[in-house]
């Protein structure tokens, strides 16, 4: 049996909003579909299906950008999706050591889930936030910066306590600071 | 010039708290700009296009090209609808630049996208976003939601005739979305494939009207320019690439970070001085300057070389993005160009051939020379590939891949050669 999936009115009133901003139907086809994955947490093809029809689009179309983008999750994934970067930057600070810690510490590989559903790791492409690497997002969501294991460890905990991380503003250096030293 | 950076003041972003907070960007000066040439009767359309191209900002996105002069190639205003898409996809790795305007001061770049529909005449601004920029996102659509209730967006700017729309989106994880079609593509709701050029967005861009787009920073710096000229603008750093640059730094510096400076700053400056050198006291080995596609360059090609296009061209690299990735003694290059080669190979859009299955193929042969088990020819069959790829595509992906395989092997080829497998002869 196929589940069942329906918006609720404040995500049709959110919809009807995106539409507003564009000319054409189509353009809300990736927002809409953010929508779908914040309230389902994943964009499996019945989720597709209702993205269309919504819309009034063809499915395949729906099908076909859902599958264009990295961020939409095409399978279900842990409540918790941990993209740790490992491109250039964040490769050269450790990006790969904080991945296979995780790794170790969670009992799983990237691309897997742990059995309670709780996490999920990825190894993802730069995320733009290079300076403060090794970092990583939880869930496309928040940045965490300048991991070290014992970070993640507290991270690890608070998620399992259902707190997501703050936004950390990472301020500009000042030019006088530098002199300063 | 070059020496006095350490007086420089900020202007993207200046050291004034709270300016993302609409009314004291105001009371700092915020919007006057804008309104100066809405309101004044001194400013028609072409005479703020010729401002900004006399200023010579030459697009801080990564291709360089002079925004005034983008901006000039846009038809006569015909009735219909036209586009501004402000590029903040700002995916190329290293570049981490645009969300500190976000975050930090984002009705200048607000004020500055209003001021180029102005002058191109333009009906609706679009700010694409890269999804995984979603607290950003939430930064820009409270910033457009308070511009618009102060009256900057909407019907009737201060009174006159001019009407524009201003709205941001968001994508979904995709970098081939950075490049300027892709994005059309993929704010019209679709796959991100690059387009066929001719015709230039100018002529067709976001449903076949005329469109032109720019990068964030791009943008920001044209407040700027109406409020203190063109010249103004020019005397800060080299003349033939003006202007503040947000320079990111990042790698192997004691102080990693986005820097706003002159153009033209000193290679070894913004590495010794501005990010403080190499961590643990470590030799410098190479720099990436401008995002993971420009050239790498050797330590020893860095000395006297500055931050802009001419000097960086001359060095055998070019300005991108300003993304600085600073690698120390110990970086194995092997491994830094696999992982790029990766990096290219998952974001190809598979359009075109030389670049899904070039892409695929640079990877492939770079893992095996880092496993140990390449060849010295494999280098050579690299090389050729690069050739093979580069300029036979729809857009620059191909190109970004190839640029950084030919370079790094060029440049530190024993380092390659070291980790192939030695070459077994039969003897007699």
């Amino acid at each position: 049996m196929e589940e069942t999936y329906e918006f609720t009115k404040e995500d049709l009133e959110e919809i009807e909003g995106i539409k507003a901003k564009f000319p054409e139907v189509m353009p809300a086809t990736l927002p809409t579909l953010w929508v779908a994955q914040r309230r389902f947490g994943h964009v499996e093809p019945p989720v597709q299906r209702l993205v269309a029809e919504t819309l009034g689009l063809p499915e395949s179309h729906v099908h076909g950008v859902a599958t264009f983008y990295t961020q939409y999750y095409k399978e279900r994934k842990g409540k918790y999706v941990l993209d740790v970067c490992t491109t250039t930057s964040c490769q050269l600070c450790g990006g790969y050591k904080m991945l296979h810690y995780l790794e170790d510490k969670l009992g799983i590989k990237a691309g897997e889930t742990t059995e309670d559903g709780m996490f999920s790791i990825q190894s993802v492409e730069c995320l733009g936030a290079c300076g403060y690497a090794p970092m990583m997002q939880i869930t496309n969501d928040v940045y965490v910066n300048n991991l070290t294991e014992e970070k993640l460890d507290k991270v690890i905990d608070s998620l399992k306590e259902g707190e997501m991380p703050e936004f950390e503003s990472v301020g500009m250096p000042l030019l006088e600071n530098i002199n300063d030293k | 010039m070059a020496s006095d950076w350490k007086s420089f003041e900020p202007v993207l972003i200046p050291d004034i708290p709270n300016l993302d907070k609409i009314d004291n960007y105001i009371k700092n000066g915020g919007y006057k700009a804008l309104e100066k040439v809405v309101k004044g009767s001194d400013w028609k359309p072409g005479d703020v296009v010729n401002e900004v191209k006399a200023a010579n900002i030459r697009g801080r996105g990564g291709a360089g090209f002079n925004a005034g002069l983008k901006w000039s190639f846009m038809p006569p205003a015909d009735g219909g609808p036209r586009y501004l898409a402000c590029n903040g996809d700002e995916s190329e790795p290293g570049t981490f630049k645009d969300r500190k305007i976000f975050e930090y001061n984002p009705h200048l770049f607000i004020e500055g996208a209003l001021i180029a529909a102005y002058a191109m005449e333009i009906t609706t601004i679009y700010v694409y976003i890269r999804g995984e920029y979603y607290s950003w996102i939430k930064m820009m659509e409270k910033a457009l939601q308070d511009a618009r209730d102060k009256g900057f967006i909407g019907k009737n700017l201060f009174g006159t005739d001019y009407s524009v729309e201003f709205e941001v989106t968001g994508g979904a994880g995709a970098y081939i979305c950075g490049e300027e079609t892709s994005m059309l593509e993929s704010l019209e709701g679709k796959r991100g494939y690059p387009r066929v050029k001719p015709p230039f967005p100018a002529q067709k861009g976001l449903w076949g009207r005329p469109t032109t787009i720019n990068n964030i920073e791009t943008l920001a710096n044209v407040p700027g320019v109406i409020n203190n000229g063109s010249d103004w603008f020019k005397s800060i750093g080299p003349e033939s690439h003006p202007g503040p640059v947000l320079y990111g730094i990042s790698g192997h510096v004691n102080r990693p970070g986005v820097y706003e400076l002159p153009a033209g700053m000193p290679v070894m400056d913004l590495i010794n001085e501005v990010a403080q050198g190499i961590r643990g006291g470590k030799k410098l080995k190479a720099l990436i300057p401008g995002g993971s596609s420009t050239p790498v360059l050797r330590a020893d090609q860095l000395e006297g070389v500055s931050m802009d296009s001419d000097s960086l061209r001359e060095a055998g690299s070019m300005m991108g993005t300003a993304g600085m990735i600073v690698m120390d003694e110990d970086t194995d290059m092997v491994d830094a160009l696999w992982r790029i080669s990766h990096f290219y190979h998952h974001e190809s859009c598979g359009q075109c051939t030389p670049c899904r299955e070039g892409t695929g193929w640079l990877e492939k042969i770079l893992l095996k020379i880092k496993n140990g088990e390449g060849e010295i020819r494999d280098l050579d069959l690299l090389l050729d590939l690069t050739t093979q790829m580069e300029g036979r595509t729809i857009c620059a992906l191909a190109d970004a891949a190839a640029w950084p395989v030919r370079h790094t092997i060029n440049r530190f080829r024993d380092e390659f050669e070291a980790r192939c497998k030695k070459s077994v002869h039969a003897v007699a």
